[in-house]
């Protein structure tokens, strides 16, 4: 598929809402984060990234299925930046393709249990899924 | 004192126990909760991006649902508060959402923000008030220690929940204390339980719902409260077991004496 990263990333800066110019660099939200170990590109990398254009690897990275969206980048940003819009958007660019939702319904029945509550299911598809 | 309700859909399934207790708690404590006639899922995440319009209009419905009525929205699942709460913000504050949600909805009258959104604990604190609610009780829960599980969706972003001070919040202990039992604080309460990664990454939530349930054991709690049904899962399922979890609503209803059909009552002793 053709892919203009130039046109990706004003998308990513439209959907997020996100001023990336505004970032000091100051990292407070990458030390803020419960998902840090999991991800393999940080918070703060977000920011740089989409202020760079540099935002085909995000859309690639594992971090987007490891934001918990807990708001803790957002609401200790000294900057007011919200990386976690940023994220958000990426991933939006990526299940809003065809055939690239990242939970399917046919996967549902294995991964219940019991006492799961219908909060979590609802969560997850409309975090992974469009 | 009268509210619009809005339960949402684990309070109707999983998490009946936490909408029961509020109900009977309410009506013990002279607060009518009027359940909206109709209401739809509020989608149990906010949708942040900017472009995303019909993932919030089931949130735009309950708060024009309640615009009707002329009576405050009270929520109870952290979740339905959060998303809620914020499309309300986004209704009053971002004109191009509010002319594109109006444009489709094509109400009487469109909505612009007008609804107050209020988390029973906020009732419970500004309506009814804690010392009031202290004297209502009439089973304290006298020297037992309680921890408070705040998590993320009521506190952040504190710009708009405007719930509490996020970093060093105080309601949920203030209820403990009216209830009469000992509130313990402990360093985790308001930091993630693993939320919906859980249902595909079990080691994700495990880690952090570990670090919650330990944490607030080492700081001496018997039992951690929640208003959060996936919180209380994910601690339940995933925590290390050294504490009883339950809906601050159970112990709310323990407190006042009151009996719960569906054996809520039996599950919170």
């Amino acid at each position: 598929m053709l892919v203009d990263e130039a046109e990706e990333t004003k998308t990513i800066v439209k959907v997020s809402g996100v001023n990336a110019k505004k970032c000091m660099k100051c990292g407070k939200c990458s030390a803020t984060c419960p998902s840090f170990a999991e991800m393999d590109i940080h918070p703060h990398r977000f920011v740089s990234m989409v202020e760079e254009g540099d935002v085909l690897a995000l859309m690639q990275s594992k971090s987007l299925w490891k934001c918990l969206s807990c708001f803790a980048c957002v609401e200790r940003c000294p900057r007011g930046v919200e990386p976690a819009n940023l994220i958000e958007a990426a991933r939006l660019m990526v299940i809003r393709e065809r055939g690239r939702n990242r939970l399917k319904a046919e996967m549902i029945p294995s991964l219940l249990d019991e006492r799961m509550p219908q909060q979590l299911l609802v969560s997850a598809f409309r975090k992974y899924s469009k | 004192m009268k509210f619009s309700y809005y339960p949402g859909c684990t309070l109707k399934t999983r998490a009946a126990s936490l909408d029961e207790a509020a109900r009977l708690s309410a009506e013990a404590l002279g607060v009518i909760m009027e359940e909206l006639p109709e209401w739809q899922c509020c989608g149990a995440v906010y949708p942040m991006a900017r472009d995303e319009y019909a993932t919030k209009l089931s949130a735009v419905r309950a708060l024009d649902g309640a615009k009707q009525s002329d009576q405050p929205l009270l929520t109870l699942c952290s979740a339905c508060h959060h998303v809620i709460k914020r499309v309300n913000n986004d209704m009053r504050t971002d004109s191009e959402m509010r002319m594109k949600v109006n444009n489709y909805m094509q109400l009487d009258t469109p909505y612009a923000g007008e609804t107050e959104v209020i988390h029973y604990l906020e009732m419970l604190r500004d309506a009814v008030g804690f010392g009031k609610l202290r004297e209502k009780v009439t089973n304290p829960l006298s020297g037992r220690k309680i921890a408070a599980y705040y998590g993320c969706m009521l506190l952040r972003p504190s710009s708009v929940m405007q719930f509490d001070n996020p970093e060093n919040p105080s309601i949920m202990e203030d209820f403990i204390a009216a209830i009469g039992a000992e509130p313990v604080k402990y360093p985790y309460r308001n930091e993630c339980c693993g939320g919906y990664v859980s249902v595909e990454e079990k080691s994700i939530a495990q880690d952090m719902s570990r670090r919650i349930t330990h944490s607030a054991a080492s700081g001496g709690a018997e039992a951690v409260l929640t208003a959060c049904p996936l919180c209380l899962y994910n601690l339940n399922e995933n925590g290390t077991g050294e504490v009883q979890v339950y809906y601050f609503t159970e112990l709310l209803a323990q407190a006042l004496g009151l009996k719960t059909v569906e054996g809520g009552l039996a599950h919170a002793c």
